[in-house]
C-alpha cells in the first residue's frame, strides 16, 4: 500500500499557507498519497477571492523579522505593509508564490478537501473556491482517510 | 568539485535559485520524462536540497549515486528506479 499522509490546514494568514502546501507537494513528490482537509480560516488557502493574497498580521507577532509594537501593528496599512514584505522576502529567496504551490500539489494529485460545514458557517459558497479543490467532505471523510495514513499533520 | 563529475548526465535539472520545496518538486517531474536506468542531474543553489535530495531519491524509489558543491552551486546525480 502507499505511503499516505493526511493534513488538516486550518489557518488562513500567509505563514500559515505555506507548511500544509509545502508538505503536501513536496509527500506527492516522495510518491505518497496525500490530501489536505481545508477547515475554518484555512478554506482562506483554495478561496480564488483570498489565496494569491493572503496576508500576514504584525499585531500579536513577535515574531515578525523586524519585530513591530503591537500599537504600530494596529495602524490601518500595517497589516498590508507587513504582507508585502514577508512576500518580497519569499521571493528573494526564491521560494514559491502560495497558488505556485497549489499548482504542483494538483498537478501531482494532492487531493484538496474543503470543509463543508465551515463553507456554511462562513459563508462561503462553493463557486468561491478555486477549482483545483476536490469534493467538499465532512470529519468522517477526512477520519475515514486519516486512519490509514502514516503521517498526520494539524496546522 | 566532488565525485560525481565523471557520472554521465542523460537529463539535467536546472533549479539554480529555487528552494524548498520546488527542487524536489521539480526533481519528480523531470524523473517523469526519463527512462527507468537513466540518470538525471539536479543543480541547484538551495542548501536545504543536500539533505533533501538523497531523502527524496531513497523515498520516491531511485538510487542517489552522488553530489558535489561547487561554490554555491549544488549538483546531484540520482537515477531513476521505477
Amino acid at each position: 500500500m502507499v505511503d499516505r499522509v493526511a493534513i488538516i490546514a486550518s489557518k488562513g494568514t500567509l505563514d500559515m499557507a505555506y507548511p500544509p502546501l509545502i508538505m503536501a507537494s513536496t509527500a506527492a513528490a516522495m510518491d505518497m498519497e496525500c490530501a489536505i482537509f481545508f477547515t475554518f480560516y484555512g478554506l482562506d488557502i483554495v478561496n480564488k477571492k483570498k489565496y494569491a493574497n493572503l496576508k500576514v498580521a504584525p499585531v500579536g507577532n513577535p515574531a515578525m523579522p523586524m519585530p513591530v509594537p503591537n500599537i504600530i501593528g494596529m495602524i490601518p496599512g500595517m497589516t498590508a505593509m507587513a504582507s508585502k514584505m514577508m512576500k518580497d522576502m519569499m521571493k528573494k529567496s526564491g521560494v514559491p508564490t502560495i497558488p505556485e504551490l497549489i499548482t504542483a500539489c494538483d498537478e501531482m494529485g494532492v487531493k484538496l478537501w474543503p470543509c463543508e460545514m465551515t463553507l456554511g458557517v462562513m459563508g462561503i459558497d462553493a463557486d468561491d473556491l478555486i477549482p483545483e479543490v476536490d469534493r467538499t467532505c465532512g470529519a468522517a471523510t477526512f477520519l475515514e482517510y486519516a486512519i490509514e495514513a502514516k503521517i498526520s499533520l494539524f496546522i | 568539485m566532488g565525485e560525481g563529475t565523471d557520472i554521465k548526465a542523460d537529463s539535467i535539472l536546472d533549479v539554480k535559485g529555487l528552494c524548498c520545496p520546488m527542487p524536489v518538486v521539480k526533481a519528480k517531474k523531470a524523473m517523469d520524462t526519463i527512462e527507468i536506468g537513466q540518470v538525471l542531474e539536479i543543480v541547484g543553489t538551495d542548501p536545504g536540497s543536500k539533505g533533501d535530495m538523497p531523502a527524496w531519491a531513497k523515498r520516491a524509489g531511485h538510487e542517489f549515486l552522488a553530489s558535489s558543491e561547487d561554490g554555491e552551486v549544488f549538483h546531484f546525480w540520482v537515477k531513476k528506479g521505477k
